[in-house]
């Protein structure tokens, strides 16, 4: 495949098309604008007080439990999602079955519906006397105004990017890799837990770490179920818009350091997953 | 293959029945049925208040808001994810895996954290808010914040899909129409353009979408004046935290309506002009 890249370069090939510097320029001149000086802003901001300061502003129970809430619940959304969104992608891609066009659109509702709809939806269905909350109501279950609230909105929002990173995977390992292991002698169940699962394994992560990045930041679809006790179901995102409304905004600077921190290191470990991928293929 | 012959990597039928109950059920529940009560709840006492809730001034205000917004974002991201992909994909030059990288940034930064960095830069205790405040400018609460916001969360869209396309189609046919004399922007207009016009539109169509729909940015940037700087997501919040539940499922009926037909665009897209997108959406 990379045969292919293989180029001689001419002496001032570079220079044949038009419009490198216009649109370099641009380009550059935009990004720096839009993206990088707005999060330079937020990023020495809580360092205006130093190191300490910026500790202090981050060590206080409340925003602790809230970064403790955000990050372990969007980890669990993630294992979820990796559970729900295999069986769903093995499905969509080995069945034939009539609606799966229909079926296989639907996965995408949670990029496409504003945030702010899944979430007055989530928080109606779920309350003690919405349709799904009633029925576990008799059983003792809340889901609604709990951080179990929380769970079920970052499961809904995850769910696409396990079930769009497998699928095209799963799809090319086709099932020749799973003859020839039954041919070798190999029992279903090893040919999936021993063949087919390590090498889905690289799209497994990059999903479920794309479903934990969004879970963490995620605002809008979880503020109207999460119930927003602080300590217990107040999520961290929202604690920024709550020093925010109350001008600390160092407060809210610093747990917005921590969640770019967060999402960074997640960009690099996704980068990371995408090299160990291709290098497997 | 004769048709008695089931191939051992067949699931039985057992488990493709079991697999396919799954699915369906975990879909059904966790994505169609919230779909589901939002018209539901939107129609919930009829036509006549969901027709009145949807052509209330505050609300026909929000949906002026979003549009404007909207209009100025995705023009503005598309012009950007075109030039960013006229210099990546068809030329080469360090760093350029580096800046592909910053360009992603805005999608894994939370929407709460895309509103807080403007506020940072042009709020009151922020680093231009006593200037603007002398000038009488106002950036936050106005709609220059609520586009900013917006150009942020939607940044990537444009850039992220005509990269990889453009990287596919390579520079050959650029290269000879510019030998034989084209123009740089007649080569732009009659050789770039058409080869990459589903993409643009594809991603065109999902920039909007998110544009129209982002809350958690706008939300911190706006302000909340109703009728004023409340976009549609925001309105429905306001609407449904004052127990204004058909108003709040009604303009959510909107935005779900507005969801869908991008959904079926997409897919129309997809399964038409498969060859003339990313190579990520080929299945």
């Amino acid at each position: 495949m990379s045969a292919i890249g293989l180029k001689i370069p001419l002496p001032g090939s570079r220079h044949v098309l038009p419009g490198f510097s216009l649109s370099l320029g641009f380009t550059l001149f935009y990004l720096t604008g839009i993206v990088l000086i707005p999060l330079l802003a937020l990023i020495i901001r809580p360092f205006e007080l130093g190191w300490d300061g910026f500790w202090t502003a981050i060590s206080t129970p409340r925003v602790l439990a809230s970064l403790r809430l955000s990050f372990g619940m969007s980890a669990l959304a993630a294992l979820v999602d990796s559970v729900f969104g295999f069986i769903v992608a093995w499905v969509l891609v080995r069945y034939r079955f009539p609606g799966r066009g229909v079926l296989d659109a639907v996965i995408d509702l949670p990029f496409a519906l504003p945030t702010a709809v899944a979430g007055i939806a989530l928080s109606t269905l779920y309350a003690p006397n919405g349709w799904l909350g009633s029925l576990l109501v008799p059983y003792g279950i809340r889901l609604a105004y709990t951080p179990w609230g929380v769970l079920v909105a970052m499961v809904f929002i995850g769910l696409p990017f396990s079930v769009r990173t497998l699928e095209p995977v799963l799809g090319e390992i086709g099932h020749e890799v799973e003859e020839a292991a039954a041919t070798l002698g190999a029992t279903r169940v090893q040919t999936i837990t021993k063949v087919v699962i390590p090498m889905l394994m690289p799209a497994l992560l990059t999903g479920a770490a794309m479903a934990f990045a969004r879970g963490v930041g995620e605002y809008g679809s979880i503020i109207f179920i999460a119930g927003n006790i602080p300590m217990v179901s107040e999520i961290a995102p929202l604690l920024i818009v709550t020093k925010l409304e109350q001008f600390d905004y160092a407060g809210a600077a610093a747990i917005g350091v921590v969640m770019l921190a967060a999402s960074f290191i997640m960009l690099l470990a996704l980068n990371g997953l995408q090299a160990w991928s291709a290098s497997r293929r | 293959m004769s048709k008695n012959f089931s191939r051992p990597t067949d699931d039985p039928l057992w488990l493709k029945a079991l697999l396919g109950a799954i699915t369906v059920g975990f879909i059904g529940i966790l994505l169609l049925l919230p779909l589901v009560l939002v018209f539901k709840e939107a129609f919930a006492e009829g036509v006549g208040p969901f027709l009145h809730a949807v052509t209330e001034p505050d609300t026909l205000a929000s949906v002026r808001l979003s549009l404007i917004a909207a209009a100025i974002a995705v023009p503005l991201n598309s012009l950007f994810g075109v030039a960013a992909a006229w210099c990546i994909a068809k030329f080469d030059f360090p760093g350029k895996t580096f800046l592909v990288t910053l360009i992603d940034l805005p999608f894994s930064v939370s929407p709460v954290v895309s509103g807080l960095i403007y506020v940072l830069v042009f709020g009151m205790q922020g680093w231009l808010g006593k200037y603007l405040v002398g000038h009488d400018i106002h950036v936050l609460f106005a709609l220059p914040g609520i586009v900013l916001a917006t150009i942020f969360v939607t940044f990537p869209f444009v850039a992220r899909e005509l990269i990889p396309l453009m990287q596919d189609q390579g520079r050959d046919e650029e290269e000879a129409a510019a030998t034989l004399g084209a123009s740089g922007l007649g080569t732009f207009l009659r050789i770039t353009l058409p080869n990459i016009k589903w993409g643009l539109l594809y991603s065109v169509l999902l920039c909007n979408a998110r544009a129209l729909g982002e809350f958690g940015a706008v939300s911190v940037v706006s302000g909340h004046i109703r009728g004023v700087t409340n976009t549609m997501p925001l309105h429905v919040e306001l609407l449904y935290n004052n127990y204004d539940y058909v108003g709040a499922f009604a303009v959510s009926a909107l935005l779900a309506m507005l969801a869908l037909i991008t959904l079926a665009l997409k897919s129309l897209l997809e399964w038409r002009y498969a060859d003339e997108l990313a190579a990520v959406h080929r299945l």
